[in-house]
């Protein structure tokens, strides 16, 4: 199962790249998929999580052919 | 209902005078109009900014700015709304945001705008990054709560 996979503004900067493209064997919540992802660091608590541009939660499942966003809190406006 | 991202610098006074104008048959319906215009200052916790560079993830952008606008519309009798928020290089005084509410009576208009306002600020995926003078580049890393006094 193939997944896209973004990142945005600081956390983009931090893991070194805006987007990916990863597979996984089954379904996996947003937290594996993190971790699978960026091994190097633990899920922050403040970073969000989309997936096909709405709000998910970490233990939201991701499938194939989703494209999850992790980013910082929003500062627009 | 309007939503627009500009890339462009925008003028809020004409955005809205040809919003009200294209949909002439608004025309004697509302009694009331706010407008809110968010502006880029050139100073921000102490620091003097150069210019900030506004970075979104389109698609959710414009997802989350329709599902504010369609919750405000929900709960106040709201005739029509415009939005147009700037992404990529902005420079000081240049506007960021600018959300306009029509609506019968003062009130609601008010609500209604300041509701759009505070969900855009805690849900649209926009983020900025401030140029400082002399001193780089940083992460606005939270925004200040609207319903507070400021210093």
């Amino acid at each position: 199962m193939s997944i896209k996979v973004r990142y945005f503004a600081s956390l983009k900067e931090r893991v070194g790249r805006s987007e990916e493209r990863v597979t996984i064997a089954e379904p996996i919540t947003a937290k594996a998929l993190w971790r699978q992802c960026v091994p190097e660091l633990s899920p922050p608590e403040q970073i969000l999580v989309a997936i096909n541009l709405d709000y998910a939660d970490w233990d939201s499942l991701v499938k194939e052919g989703d494209e999850v966003a992790f980013f910082p809190p929003v500062t627009g406006g | 209902m309007l939503i627009k991202i500009s890339a462009e610098s925008f003028d809020p006074w004409s955005e809205v005078r040809d919003y009200q104008d294209e949909s002439g048959q608004m025309a004697g319906k509302f009694g009331a109009t706010s407008l809110f215009v968010g502006t880029m200052r050139d100073f921000n916790e102490g620091d003097d900014v150069a210019g900030m560079i506004l970075e979104h993830y389109p698609g959710m952008t414009e997802r989350a700015l329709e599902k504010i606008v369609r919750e405000a519309v929900e709960r106040w009798p709201v005739i029509d709304t415009l939005v147009v928020h700037r992404v990529g290089e902005i420079g000081p005084g240049e506007p960021i945001v600018l959300v306009a509410v029509w609506t019968s009576h003062r009130g609601d208009a008010f609500d209604a705008s300041r509701y759009i306002m505070e969900a855009l600020k805690s849900k649209a995926p926009f983020w900025k990054k401030e140029v400082l003078k002399g001193r780089g580049e940083r992460w606005v890393a939270h925004n200040t709560d609207g319903y507070l006094k400021t210093e």
